[in-house]
């Protein structure tokens, strides 16, 4: 009872101090337009902010929260190192690549600085995993920290999930199929929506209608539901034909996402189609081939890589979810969305061992971690080329 | 009597690009009496617009007033706080913008967004003030003032929603109306009736504005004293009448001098000879809408026919049947006297080389993501098969042809080049293709008055070169007097009048050319009165025209 108490208190006095912050700014700075314009909700946000610090340097050093502890110093690690990586941008290079190193915010080279890392690690999972990915030890122990004073085992740095297979090498091998996987589901994705998104606006007429109509019916089939269906009726067909299942997931998937994407590049391409330099292009007597390579594409790549950082991270937590439902990437193959699930069940035992119990974390953090880095690349990118419109 | 309302003093502004701040405004000043109409005027980027805005205290985005001093009725709008200048901008201070149309919210009717600013300052309740919106569209002259409000803005003209937004700025009886280029979207018919209009509504109340243009016939008409901006920095200021009798700067000078370009009257073409494009009884619809009414014309080798009307005549759908564009329902188009296919699909190679256009607005005609190199290269490889050295030698000497050095703009986009550059380019890409006939769709109407001479002049220039025919689409009448031998009218897709341009410009016209050739504004500061003397003040612009 007293920590909603002392939440319902912490915030009347935050008010108050923001209250103050303001005023104090404003007489301090004599009415700077900083202060004089700030909004009461600015100036609490500020204190909120600073509170949070505080807090966070506070849990930091509690024993019981090593992942918290772990997650701060990744976090400052990457953030200097994000900083450093930028820096040198600017300093080395040609005058092209320094004026696009100059107008980097942190945000994107930190993006950049946990893509690569995940990439390095997904390419080298065998030098990088101490062990095999379905090595199973005799000893399994499910405390993290390889403290053997709390009873962690030392070679186990993460623990062993609950057949006694390493965690931290099933994690390393996990980026490797479920990023790999997620990448060649959106390329294909998008080969697929693009191509027949851009052919649908340049051309128009029952094409379009076709085309439209069909993926209208697509759409409105709830996405997972209907994953989930094909995937039962894929998985008797890999059987019956050999076919690994990994293969049909990918294609229906891809599929399956592709109609957004259509969406997407149909939306994007009518606009552009209507433009003068399409109509003098036409005019010219140019073909379907260099209208829409030539003279569309490069003039939608800003939309549509907004639209690929987006969609990767939602093929991404498809497959997630399709292997925490059993239908996705079949054991014993490492696999983020399966690992949540299968350490879900150590939620149990939160009383007994807080550690133990917060295991599915690691999985479902790599899985997001990924996701804010993708999208802040790619806010980046997007602000780049909007820039260069103008 | 005078009483100082606006007084601004060093006026310095700076646009954030490339993260550093680069001056746009280098030091302006000036007063604005009571009931006092300034005229702000100068080329596109002196800097006008952003004065303006900067007399509300208000940049935009990315700018930022870094010195000198705004003061509205004793009160300093640089320094003011944001809560401060709510109170008075939209109450005390109005804004008129360029384009009505992009400005209103499609979503609510005119009345509702017109009550919104004196309810929200509190000047006077919902029912009183759409009693005085309906007064105010009375006192503009607006067609059924008590209904005309409650119409969506998609409803109404662009004319009347030119008129109904400066009822709107007029809602809350402020001190200060700035006015930004209301005019320049509008037909001239159009143009003169929201003209007199602000003309009269300012007078009315005894309002002060600052009324910017790039169109200097029209300042003459509005304001009591011009200023003359040319990039971010003063020329000169004067009354008006001292302005136009006596302007004491070259640049000034120039600006008046503009439109004296004029080419010289060519020979009658002889009676026998074959039109390089010839539209015979072409008629064509958009769907079901019928556009164009048995239309037909000649253009002969090396001569200019100018099609001119106002917007909505048919003259760019009269193009588009002669491109291929819009197949035309019946009538045939012939190249060299050889009918040729109404789809520009079943053209040839040969055929769409010979038809070139060149577009109203350069940015949307050139692709943005390719480099001026690619843009006039590709017909060049695509027509006459140049590649590697050979069509770079092409693309070079057609450049150096539209007067841009070749090694400095080969490698830029077209986001990197002024507004008469990219027109250039437009130009030079049409040439590339080595055609006998060129459509000019309002090549000039976006640019200014200098530019868009350099453009007619290097237009001229290829035409004695090469032996270009042109089809020289256009509103403008001036354009048509320097530029045109043949002129055709139209009017509701039909050619209302047709012949040689000196016969056109010599009375009597027909009714209807003669309303086009009046409406366009003179330099002389009483020709609005005069005119509307003339045509009798209840019976401007529409009146007139559904008269005939």
């Amino acid at each position: 009872m007293s920590t909603w108490l002392s939440i319902l208190i912490a915030f009347p006095v935050m008010a108050g101090v923001a209250w103050v912050f303001r005023f104090a700014g404003q007489s301090a700075t004599s009415n700077k337009p900083f202060f004089r314009d700030m909004p009461f909700g600015v100036a609490f946000g500020y204190v909120v902010a600073a509170v949070a610090i505080l807090l966070a340097f506070k849990i930091y050093f509690i024993d019981q929260v090593l992942f918290f502890r772990w997650a701060m110093q990744g976090l400052i690690i990457f953030t200097v190192s994000a900083f450093l990586f930028r820096l040198l941008g600017r300093l080395v290079g040609t005058a092209g690549s320094r004026k696009l190193f100059r107008s980097m915010p942190l945000t994107a080279a930190f993006g950049v600085m946990i893509v690569l890392a995940y990439a390095i690690l997904a390419i080298f999972a065998p030098v990088f995993a101490p062990y095999g990915e379905e090595q199973v030890f005799a000893a399994a122990n499910t405390l993290p920290g390889g403290d053997p004073a709390t009873g962690g085992d030392p070679a186990h740095l993460l623990g062993t999930d609950q057949i006694g297979r390493d965690l931290m090498s099933r994690l390393i091998y996990g980026a490797r199929n479920t990023v790999g996987i997620a990448f060649a589901t959106t390329c294909l994705a998008f080969f697929i929506g693009g191509s027949l998104g851009f052919l649908a606006a340049t051309i128009g007429g029952w094409l379009d209608q076709v085309l439209s109509r069909a993926v209208d019916v697509l759409m409105a089939i709830p996405a997972l539901i209907f994953a989930l269906l094909l995937m039962t009726i894929a998985s008797a067909w890999s059987v019956k034909l050999g076919i690994p299942l990994t293969i049909f997931m990918i294609l229906i998937i891809a599929i399956i996402d592709s109609t957004r994407v259509y969406r997407l590049a149909r939306a994007v391409g009518v606009n552009i189609v209507v433009m003068d330099y399409i109509e003098a292009a036409k005019l010219r007597g140019e073909g379907l081939t260099y209208l829409i390579f030539r003279e569309i594409l490069p003039n939608a790549t800003a939309p549509l890589l907004a639209e690929f950082g987006l969609r990767f991270c939602f093929v991404f937590l498809t497959i997630a979810s399709l292997s925490f439902l059993g239908v996705g990437i079949q054991p014993p193959l490492a696999d983020w969305g399966t690992m949540v699930r299968d350490l879900a069940q150590f939620i149990n035992f939160a009383q007994f061992s807080p550690l133990t119990a917060a295991l599915p974390i690691l999985a479902a953090g790599a899985i997001a971690l990924l996701t804010v880095a993708v999208n802040f690349i790619v806010d980046w990118m997007l602000q780049k080329s909007s820039g260069l419109k103008e | 009597m005078s009483e100082l309302l606006l007084k601004v003093r060093d006026l310095m502004i700076e646009g954030r690009s490339d993260e550093t701040w680069n001056p746009i405004i280098n030091g302006c000043s000036f007063d604005l009496n009571k009931g006092e109409v300034l005229g702000m005027i100068g080329e596109s980027g002196a800097g006008k617009s952003t004065v303006g805005l900067a007399a509300m205290g208000f940049t935009r985005d990315g700018c930022r007033i870094s010195g000198g001093t705004v003061e509205f009725d004793g009160i300093d709008l640089v320094n003011a706080s944001a809560a401060v200048k709510r109170g008075l901008l939209g109450k005390r201070i109005a804004y008129v913008a360029q384009s009505a149309a992009a400005s209103f919210n499609p979503a609510h009717r005119l009345i509702d967004q017109h009550t919104e600013g004196p309810v929200q300052h509190g000047v006077m309740p919902r029912e009183e003030s759409q009693e005085d919106a309906m007064e105010l569209y009375r006192r503009l002259r607006l067609p059924n003032p008590e209904e005309i409000g409650f119409r969506y803005p998609h409803q109404v003209s662009g004319g009347q929603l030119q008129r109904a937004m400066t009822a709107m700025a007029m809602a809350c009886r402020p001190d200060l109306i700035i006015f930004d280029e209301p005019t320049t979207a509008l037909d001239v018919t159009t143009q003169i009736e929201v003209l007199a209009s602000i003309r009269d509504i300012v007078e009315q109340f005894n309002t002060a504005a600052i009324y910017i243009t790039h169109d200097l016939a029209v300042v003459a008409q509005m304001a009591d004293k011009i200023k003359v901006l040319l990039k971010g920095d003063e020329v000169e200021e004067a009354d008006t009448r001292t302005m136009l009798s006596d302007p004491q700067e070259e640049y000034t000078k120039s600006l008046w001098a503009v439109r004296s370009f004029q080419r010289p009257t060519k020979p009658a073409v002889p009676a026998d000879a074959v039109p390089v494009v010839s539209v015979k009884n072409v008629s064509a619809a958009y769907g079901k809408v019928p556009v164009l009414f048995d239309v037909s014309f000649d253009i002969h080798a090396g001569r200019t026919v100018a099609v001119v009307g106002e917007s909505g005549s048919g003259k760019s759908t009269a193009a588009r049947c002669i491109t291929g564009l819009l197949p035309p329902t019946s009538g045939v188009i012939e190249f060299d006297g050889e009918p040729i296919p109404a789809d520009y699909r079943s053209r040839t190679k040969m055929q769409l080389r010979q038809a070139q256009m060149i577009y109203q607005m350069a940015d949307t005609a050139l692709n943005p993501r390719k480099t001026i190199g690619e843009i006039i290269g590709r017909p060049v490889q695509f027509y006459m098969g140049l590649t590697g050295s050979a069509k770079r030698k092409r693309v070079d000497e057609l450049l150096n042809e539209i007067e841009l050095e070749p090694s400095q703009y080969f490698h830029r986009l077209p986001s990197e080049l002024s507004g008469g550059q990219k027109q250039r380019v437009g130009i030079a890409r049409a040439l590339a293709a080595e055609p006998k006939f060129i459509i000019c769709d309002e090549v000039t109407s976006a640019l200014d008055q200098l530019v868009a001479e350099g453009i007619l002049k290097l237009l001229a220039k290829l035409q004695d070169e090469l032996g270009l025919s042109y089809m020289f689409i256009t509103h403008d009448l001036a354009t048509v007097r320097s530029i045109a031998d043949e002129v055709v009218v139209m009017k509701d897709g039909r050619v209302v009048e047709a012949g040689p341009k000196k016969e056109m410009f010599t009375p009597p016209h027909h009714a209807y050319t003669d309303l086009l050739l009046s409406s366009v504004p003179e330099m002389d500061p009483d020709w609005l009165t005069n005119l509307l003397d003339a045509r009798g003040v209840d019976n401007i612009g529409d009146a007139a025209v559904g008269k005939m």
